[in-house]
């Protein structure tokens, strides 16, 4: 038997942050001698376009986002920027501007942007498989994604998940 | 210590240090040393983690003044 560990991940979520995970749990696993696939299906097809402009934070309904400036003296960028939704639901932009913010503190914080993860995950060989279906559902082309993506369905996957140690969704 | 290798992970947040170390691992032969400096507190942890799950050694952890510095040994 090989007994290599195996991860496998269903990515289904189409948003800067939560683009995090997969790529940061999954590169780690390779480092740690891991066997790892993803799938990407969904929202999580915008990880792996060639453009990654999609990728967007909203603080519009999610409470849980601290609003913070990246920039400025101590005290300025402790301040939590708590703005009503029906606020940052009015302002055209709101959305460009909070994922800029965010691109900024990211690069402040010497975390690595999402198309270096990727890449990352890619040269320790982390296996991409996207949803056929999804594909065709959004109207994608496969000339929009990265190479080495294998497209494929729900029982492909299962194939590789069936025999992990870990598998999860997110 | 004596070391083969250094790899300079200050700056760098999770999972960054732990991808470098694997890569700079990957560059040395079996038995050598490789130093890695971190300031990502995260990274204490992390490093005994990862010699633990990969069976490379760490022969030490040290920090001063918010910087780490970790002896590794190449299995």
């Amino acid at each position: 038997m090989d007994d290599t560990k195996k991860m496998a991940i269903i990515a289904t979520k189409g948003t800067l942050d939560w683009a995090y995970p997969p790529f940061i749990l999954a590169s780690t696993a390779a480092a740690l001698g891991y066997e790892v696939q993803i799938f990407f299906t969904f929202y999580g097809l915008q990880m792996v376009r060639k453009d990654l402009s999609g990728l967007k934070v909203s603080p519009l309904g999610n409470p849980g986002m601290p609003m913070k400036m990246p920039f400025g003296p101590k005290w300025f960028k402790g301040i939590n920027w708590n703005i009503p939704n029906a606020i940052q639901s009015l302002v055209p932009g709101y959305e460009s501007v909070a994922t800029g913010l965010m691109k900024m503190t990211i690069a402040n914080c010497g975390v690595a942007t999402i198309s270096d993860l990727r890449s990352l995950c890619q040269e320790a060989e982390v296996k991409f498989l996207a949803c056929q279906m999804t594909v065709e559902l959004f109207g994608f082309e496969h000339s929009d994604f990265i190479d080495g993506i294998e497209y494929v369905g729900a029982a492909t996957f299962f194939e590789f998940a069936g025999d992990t140690d870990i598998c999860l969704f997110i | 210590m004596n070391f083969d290798k250094e790899l300079d992970a200050r700056g760098l947040n999770c999972p960054l240090p732990i991808l470098r170390a694997k890569k700079s691992l990957a560059e040395v032969e079996s038995g050598q040393v490789l130093k890695i400096l971190s300031t990502d507190p995260g990274s204490v942890k992390d490093f005994a983690a990862f010699a633990k799950q990969t069976g490379n050694e760490l022969l030490s952890t040290a920090e001063a003044g918010g910087e780490f510095t970790f002896f590794m040994k190449k299995k």
